[in-house]
């Protein structure tokens, strides 16, 4: 079930990539901008898949992670640092800060992990408010303005979503085939038994933590250079942390394919019904969510294999 | 004689002001076959989460092979040499049965390649009767069959002590037999084996030493034969018919 799609799978996600990367050539700015979002929304629902598909934890730091990333770079930028390290930078920082949390509040399993997930972005979200002598606190924080025109700096952001999006794609395909993967989906399955089979569940859970940060700080620092102001409510967004879970759970959690397929699901859906309906499109979205998470519990995928396969 | 493999020193464990095992002492020996018997509630399982590293004890040491491994973490005793099962089996459901005896062999068997951690879950699938089964999902098994799992599980991890938690709770009395078979053909791979057990048919047929815990303690160790006729073994476990019909067996001309 894990290695869904195998060659041909991996053959549709490089069309994909393709797709996305000749919008500029072939499509209006509006799907160059949505090409983007496909790129930054499968990155994050990639990263999302470590610890909340292979580990089975389910985690709400996406906008914390996300957020952290958007003020570190956005700082690291103010302060005179190339953009290109900035956005390593921001990546770094959320990484050490998963790292160290993550061994804190994974010994909490279930409810508890959820919600001491959430209490992260919520904390930093009052630090971003209050601190207003370093993150300008509730006014926000204008980050400098890349130079070469809207179009050209639409492709630069396109191909840097793009290009986050790859490589989390890839460290999701190395961890799916390694020890590291197999041991996660032990976790995943049954977390006594995985510690008394000799695996590190202490190490392996963090591991899976930092790897489901270290993106999403790199698309939080890339997304505050784009749209060049950041704000303590946009970037710990509740709505983006309950989001990203989803794309995977529409997916298929703990496969490659899964967040690409169900990230990109949702922001076609959002986008139409956000076309349809402008005034109630939450509410529309959100029923059409529990809906199809009610009949896919497998996700997508598996509901495609089950078709062709057997 | 040879250095004892795994020592347990006072060991004791409170939970609160309830105190379920109470300065237990023992040694185990290269090769041999130590029954753990008691009452429920005598603190069996709390022994072996002691040495396991799933509990950590409240005083006392553990040592395993001369090392003192005490407050070890139970990957650390997988590691070590020291798997145990559980007396409620612990499958990765959703995996297949290979699979799950996979994961022995990698992470506490040391298997260096996904190939080589292939082979040694199926040598021990084989042994443990359950190779056609191996493509099966953990969850679809009977009982009998999850139990068999247990064991191949623990073997992939290539252990030197192997701790049986009540393996042969919920068998019937021909499932029983077989399970006996395959624990005899263990120990003779030179694994050293404590196993925790209710049936008396079980414990004498197969252990050449006997530890009886009671509320926490030990209260009597030695071969078999002296322990089972221990008048304190009697009056705590096994009652005095067992003890009749016991003498009544092994006395018949």
């Amino acid at each position: 079930m894990t290695r869904l799609g195998g060659r041909a799978g991996h053959l549709v996600f490089g069309a994909w990539i393709l797709l996305l990367a000749a919008t500029p050539f072939i499509a209006s700015n509006y799907f160059v901008k949505i090409a983007t979002f496909l790129a930054m929304y499968a990155a994050l629902a990639l990263s999302w898949n470590f610890i909340g598909g292979y580990t089975g934890y389910p985690s709400f730091s996406t906008a914390a992670f996300f957020g952290l990333g958007a003020y570190s770079g956005a700082l690291m930028q103010n302060a005179g640092l190339w953009v290109g390290f900035a956005w390593i930078g921001a990546a770094l920082v959320v990484s050490a800060f998963a790292a160290i949390l993550g061994f804190a509040i994974l010994r909490l399993r279930g409810h508890y992990f959820a919600i001491a997930s959430i209490a992260l972005a919520d904390v930093l979200m009052l630090i971003a408010s209050i601190w207003a002598g370093v993150t300008g606190g509730g006014e926000g924080l204008n980050v400098k303005i890349m130079p070469g025109g809207p179009d050209f700096i639409g492709r630069v952001f396109l191909y840097t979503m793009l290009g986050i999006m790859l490589a989390a794609f890839v460290t999701t395909v190395l961890v799916d085939r390694s020890a590291l993967g197999f041991g996660l989906r032990c976790i995943q399955q049954n977390e006594d038994a995985a510690d008394m089979v000799g695996v590190n569940v202490t190490r392996y859970k963090a591991t899976a933590f930092t790897l489901s940060a270290v993106f999403c700080g790199a698309i939080g620092a890339a997304y505050a250079s784009w749209v060049a102001y950041i704000s303590p409510v946009d970037s710990f967004s509740i709505l983006l942390t309950l989001k990203v879970p989803v794309m995977v759970l529409l997916g298929g959690p703990g496969t490659v394919l899964g967040p690409v397929v169900g990230s990109a699901a949702f922001v076609i859906l959002e986008e139409t019904i956000w076309a349809k309906y402008l005034d109630y499109h939450q509410a529309v979205l959100g029923v059409v969510i529990v809906l199809l998470l009610f009949f896919l519990p497998g996700g997508l995928l598996r509901m495609l294999s089950r078709r062709s396969g057997r | 004689m040879s250095e004892p493999l795994l020592t347990v020193e006072n060991l004791s464990k409170n939970f609160g002001g309830v105190q379920a095992v109470r300065n237990v002492s023992f040694e185990l020996r290269k090769d041999e076959i130590v029954g753990l018997i008691g009452p429920n509630g005598a603190g069996k399982t709390t022994v072996i989460n002691l040495i396991t590293g799933v509990l950590p004890a409240s005083a006392g040491r553990v040592l395993f092979e001369g090392r003192e491994v005490t407050g070890q973490r139970p990957f650390e005793a997988a590691r070590r040499g020291l798997a145990r099962t559980f007396q409620i089996v612990q499958p990765f459901p959703a995996m297949t049965v290979l699979e799950n005896v996979m994961a022995g062999a990698v992470f506490a068997g040391a298997a260096a390649t996904r190939a080589e951690a292939e082979a040694v879950a199926r040598a021990n699938l084989e042994f443990a009767g359950l190779l056609p089964q191996a493509d099966k999902p953990a969850a679809s098994l009977t009982l009998p069959s999850r139990k068999r799992l247990e064991l191949a599980k623990s073997l992939a991890m290539k252990p030197k002590v192997l701790l049986l938690d009540e393996v042969n709770a919920g068998l019937n009395t021909s499932e029983i037999g077989a399970a006996l078979d395959l624990i005899q053909a263990i120990a003779a791979r030179g694994i050293t084996i404590i196993i925790v057990e209710h049936l008396m048919k079980v414990v004498l047929s197969l252990s050449q030493r006997i530890l009886v815990l009671h509320h926490g303690e030990l209260i009597s160790s030695g071969p078999s034969a002296d322990v089972v006729n221990d008048p304190k073994v009697i009056e705590a476990y096994l009652g005095s018919k067992f003890a009749e019909r016991h003498r009544a067996l092994t006395q018949a001309p």
